[in-house]
């Protein structure tokens, strides 16, 4: 108390358990709310680009798949600006290429190569061959075998009610597109089948009996999210003008 | 069993709790146990994956034993097990000794709270395996379980907190500062990165309510925070009780305790961007991560430097007491990884650690060296108190496990920086016709030696951490082992030769 005339003093906070909670809470929130709010509020942090659309009914079970399975923890499907990698990998990736991933699958580590724009990079029966026994096909790699879930049926009875928490959560499924969630996941999978629907609802999505199974099956949805990754922007339209290319 | 033989009537009288009182133990005795078991448990999931990364053969071809989905299991054993175990031991020890008082809610609160939290650790690692994900690093568990542990986070501020606040001491000690920021602030992370909408109330799967950009920020504000709080100022709350309480020293410096504090908890949580450099986020966020982590590095070694200089007049007993060089030596790690995290978070230097293995040995280096030796030393420090024993039952094995431990982090994070770094300059290296040089398996397959050096360093630790459990067993059994005495004040010796 006698020290009092001096003015402020740490002893004050030292001594009131409160006003140390309170200035701890202070403290500590104002670093995450400069960086985080704005991201929401800017409207440049998320530029508009013609070809993102959400993922189809069997790409979104795929992706669970790659969630569920812990790909991130050693691909990432972030490319960054750098001659070398653009070269590897191909166009930076842009904001708008990840808007409807929840969460964000752009990984931290590249214990295998990134996978932002594998796409189309393999055919599907490769990619089959590949999950299903790496070194097979890649024989230095160090990947999981993922034989066991060639032939597991997918499980998509609640397909719907995904697209349906998808689309609380702000991607823009429409009415029409969670109606047709089965039919559409069904359809990708028989390149026989009447696949018109399927490709305007969801343009460029990879038509193919992926497995050559009869049902859908785990890998049958894991390869088609695959096929898809990064091939929805079409960069040819976005190169610089002749006259600036020298 | 009470531990308490203080009377509450008396307790609550203005008089000094008395020397001989017992406060509540019973709980913090389940916390040293389960920390030194989950320790082991994780240390052998590390090792595991890393030879996995070495011999994929070891992923079994099963769906429950692949890397992606044990890697979790080993982040979660490491982080929230051992870690989470021995935050709850120490701080709930160290309260009541601070604060003169009770835990607040006894102890039958603090063995709810430990029950509740290692059935949620069961159910999070059960639930990995089996599939179930929200698939961010370090906050993996599903909804329900998120729930779940938030109510037991809440007890566990309500117990941390209410001690403080009915404490019998005048001033909040600088080590419950740590704590409690610890506290506050993982609540918020927790609650802010886990924002869902479950699929169904009768299923495991939810969706984020943030997609992409947002994410990413978002989850790395939550991870490197993760770090901040959890791995970082939680274990100072730690430093700033057992190493003055070991050393039989006060802290250094009172004025560096505060303006450490307030510096580190402020500029802590601006350094996530640094983990989405050269990404879809925007530039002026990731050029705040850097600035901020490179600012990180003054409170991070202003911290160092009062632990370490908290042994003034007392660095002869390093040579004597083993406890103590693990405690010591967990703060010269950390000051090494609060020097290499800030210089990894400069851009270009990123541009080549990000995405290799510098990381994980940068995680390494801080992990092993500073949260699990401090640890190390807490335990040794705690375990004869609790079970009421004179002394350790050897001091000699406390040193064995020393040496075999800084050697296998040693082998660890060499192993990670040469195949970090190279790596890096592989997949940027060009040839003489301005072609990429290497296919990036050839860089997987340049690792495959330095994998199996990462191993070995994780068995050395592992083997290290058993000869703990034995010297601990033997310990609360009350054996001594008959081994040659670490020679007390030996410098005189050397003062009376010069």
């Amino acid at each position: 108390m006698a020290e009092e005339k001096k003015g402020f003093s740490h002893d004050t906070i030292e001594r009131n358990t409160l006003l140390l909670i309170v200035l701890i809470l202070i403290t500590v929130s104002i670093g995450g709310l400069v960086q985080i709010v704005p991201l929401f509020t800017i409207e440049s942090t998320i530029e508009k680009v013609e070809g993102v659309r959400p993922y189809s009914p069997l790409e979104l079970a795929g992706q669970n798949i790659y969630i569920r399975e812990g790909c991130y923890n050693c691909h990432s499907q972030q490319i960054r600006p750098f001659r070398d990698e653009v070269e590897r990998y191909g166009h930076y990736s842009l904001a708008a290429e990840s808007m409807y991933d929840h969460p964000f699958q752009w990984g931290s580590k590249r214990t295998g190569p990134d996978l932002a724009r594998v796409g189309g990079k393999y055919s599907n029966d490769w990619q089959v061959a590949h999950l299903v026994d790496p070194r097979a096909v890649v024989p230095e790699s160090i990947m999981p075998g993922y034989g066991w879930m060639k032939d597991r049926p997918l499980k998509y009875a609640d397909i719907q009610d995904h697209m349906k928490t998808m689309k609380i959560v702000g991607v823009p499924y429409s009415d029409d597109q969670i109606a047709n969630a089965k039919a559409d996941l069904e359809a990708q999978k028989n390149p026989d089948g009447d696949t018109a629907g399927l490709a305007k609802r969801y343009p460029k999505a990879v038509v193919a009996n992926f497995t050559g199974n009869k049902g859908v099956t785990e890998m049958d949805a894991l390869v088609a999210y695959l096929q898809v990754l990064g091939t929805m922007v079409d960069f040819t339209k976005y190169q610089s003008p002749k006259q600036l290319q020298q | 069993m009470t531990s308490a033989t203080l009377t509450p009537g008396a307790a609550l009288g203005s008089q000094r709790v008395s020397e001989n009182v017992r406060y509540h133990e019973d709980a913090v005795r389940l916390f040293v146990i389960a920390a030194v078991f989950w320790g082991v448990v994780g240390f052998l999931a590390g090792v595991f994956i890393a030879l996995q990364l070495a011999f994929p053969a070891l992923n079994l071809g099963l769906e429950w034993t692949s890397f992606g989905r044990l890697r979790p299991v080993h982040t979660s054993a490491v982080i929230f097990a051992f870690g989470g175990n021995v935050l709850f031991a120490t701080s709930l020890y160290s309260v009541q000794r601070t604060s003169r008082q009770f835990l607040f809610g006894g102890d039958g609160l603090a063995k709810f709270i430990f029950w509740n939290y290692n059935i949620f650790i069961v159910l999070a690692a059960l639930s990995y395996v089996l599939g179930y994900t929200q698939g961010k690093e370090y906050a993996e568990p599903e909804w329900i379980l998120d729930l779940y542990l938030t109510v037991i986070w809440v007890l566990y501020a309500i117990q941390f907190i209410g001690t403080v606040m009915t404490r019998k001491e005048s001033h909040i000690y600088v080590a419950n500062w740590f704590f409690m920021a610890f506290i506050l602030t993982v609540a918020i992370l927790h609650l802010g990165n886990n924002v869902n909408v479950p699929v169904s109330l009768t299923g495991m799967k939810s969706y984020p309510f943030v997609s992409g950009v947002q994410s990413a920020m978002v989850q790395w504000w939550y991870g490197h925070n993760a770090v901040g709080f959890f791995l970082t100022a939680g274990f100072l709350g730690i430093m700033y009780y057992f190493v003055p309480k070991r050393a039989e020293r006060p802290v250094y410096s009172y004025r560096l305790s505060i303006v450490h504090f307030w510096t580190l908890i402020f500029l802590y949580i601006w350094a996530g961007p640094h983990h989405l450099h050269y990404t879809a986020l925007p530039d002026w966020a990731q050029t705040l991560g850097m600035t901020f982590s490179v600012m990180l590095w003054m409170p991070s070694w202003g911290g160092m430097i009062n632990g370490i200089m908290t042994l003034s007049g007392a660095w002869d007993k390093l040579r004597t007491d083993p406890v103590l060089r693990f405690l010591v030596t967990s703060v010269a790690f950390y000051g090494m990884s609060t020097f290499e995290g800030p210089l990894m978070s400069v851009k270009p230097v990123n541009a080549l650690s990000h995405y290799t293995d510098w990381t994980v040995g940068h995680v390494h280096s801080g992990a092993l060296g500073w949260v699990a030796f401090i640890s190390f030393g807490a335990i040794y420090y705690l375990v004869p108190v609790l079970w009421k024993r004179s002394q350790l039952y050897s001091l000699r094995l406390v040193s064995y496990h020393f040496w075999t431990a800084t050697i296998g982090i040693v082998l660890y994070i060499t192993a990670m920086w040469v195949s970090g770094i190279m790596q890096g300059l592989m997949w940027r290296a060009y040839d003489n016709l301005g072609f990429l040089q290497y296919s990036f398996v050839e860089t997987v397959a340049a690792m495959h030696p330095f994998y199996v050096i990462r191993a070995l360093g994780g068995v050395l630790f592992l083997t290290g951490a058993l000869i703990m459990v034995y010297n601990l067993w033997r310990t609360a059994k009350g054996d001594v082992r008959i081994e040659k005495p670490y020679a007390t004040a030996p410098h005189k010796a050397a003062v009376g030769a010069a």
